[in-house]
């Protein structure tokens, strides 16, 4: 039915990679994330891969925002945005702490409180 | 079909950083992939008529948040990652969880096949600044005040962490360093 009003400008929109590609995208940097966390040792390189899946997570806000032409999934990235900032902020407050005490940012390293 | 092509583009960019990202010991190394992973998800949010977005992720992100890390990463002069050595086990249970994480997102993605399948028009989306702004001040003020007070305790929070030490125990850290030093 909505056939009738097919300007060129959908037609033209057609020609967009599909909302399935992006979340494709969304997934494999996801996982990438997911893994170097369990793969890197040092705190700054798994703060880095947790940044990473966040992204990943925007980009799938920003997508269904897109195909669905909602602002609220803008507005959840910005939130998450300023999670990440106070994360980056508190964290690497966090790793001076930690290196001043144990002069290693290993995480290995942080086990004081086993045993 | 321009828009295509720069899809793969930009997509195969940011595969590339984030694998590089991942890959590298070298802890600057890492963090200038993911400045790479940053800037190609940038372009990506401009061609989903996202430009507020785009412009933030480079501020906030790149600007912001990468700048940080590598000025810790410098003031700690953080050597290369050394390999795993007692924890070896750990490379299968990475392996496996990617393998299943993976699997799992691409599920989802046959599982949910009720999404539209063409964009609304670019003209009309919630793109643009001023309807993010209306919304956040209005529907969405009480997520944002969360977001302003959340931020106040990280400055505070991290102000905290890495405060001056107090004279006696900085006496106290500077003798176990020395230990650890001399070990």
């Amino acid at each position: 039915m909505l056939l009738a009003d097919y300007s060129l400008s959908t037609q033209l929109k057609e020609m967009e990679p599909s909302l399935e590609s992006y979340l494709a995208l969304s997934g494999i940097l996801f996982t990438i994330g997911a893994v170097g966390v369990v793969f890197k040792r040092n705190a700054i390189g798994m703060f880095m891969c947790i940044e990473l899946m966040l992204n990943a997570v925007n980009l799938t806000f920003i997508s269904f925002s897109r195909y669905y032409g909602d602002v609220t999934g803008q507005l959840f990235v910005f939130m998450v945005m300023s999670v990440a900032a106070a994360e980056a902020a508190v964290g690497l407050g966090i790793f001076i702490a930690f290196y001043r005490n144990r002069l290693s940012i290993d995480v290995d390293d942080a086990s004081i409180l086993k045993n | 079909m321009v828009s295509t092509v720069l899809f793969f583009l930009f997509a195969g960019f940011a595969i590339a950083c984030a694998v590089s990202m991942v890959y590298h010991r070298n802890p600057i190394y890492s963090a200038i992939s993911l400045i790479g992973v940053f800037i190609a998800l940038s372009c990506l949010y401009v061609m989903l008529a996202a430009p507020f977005i785009a412009v933030t992720q480079i501020l906030v992100y790149a600007g912001a948040i990468m700048v940080l890390v590598i000025f810790v990463i410098m003031l700690l002069n953080l050597e290369e990652d050394t390999a795993l050595n007692r924890l070896r086990y750990l490379y299968a249970v990475g392996g496996g969880l990617g393998v299943a994480l993976l699997a799992q997102t691409f599920f989802i993605f046959y599982a949910v096949l009720k999404t539209p399948k063409v964009p609304v028009d670019a003209g009309t989306t919630a793109g643009k600044t001023m309807s993010i702004g209306t919304a956040m001040y209005t529907e969405y003020l009480l997520p944002v005040e969360i977001v302003g007070v959340m931020l106040l305790m990280a400055i505070i929070g991290a102000v905290t962490l890495v405060r001056k030490l107090e004279a006696p125990e900085l006496e106290l850290l500077e003798e176990q360093q020395s230990d650890k030093r001399i070990e």
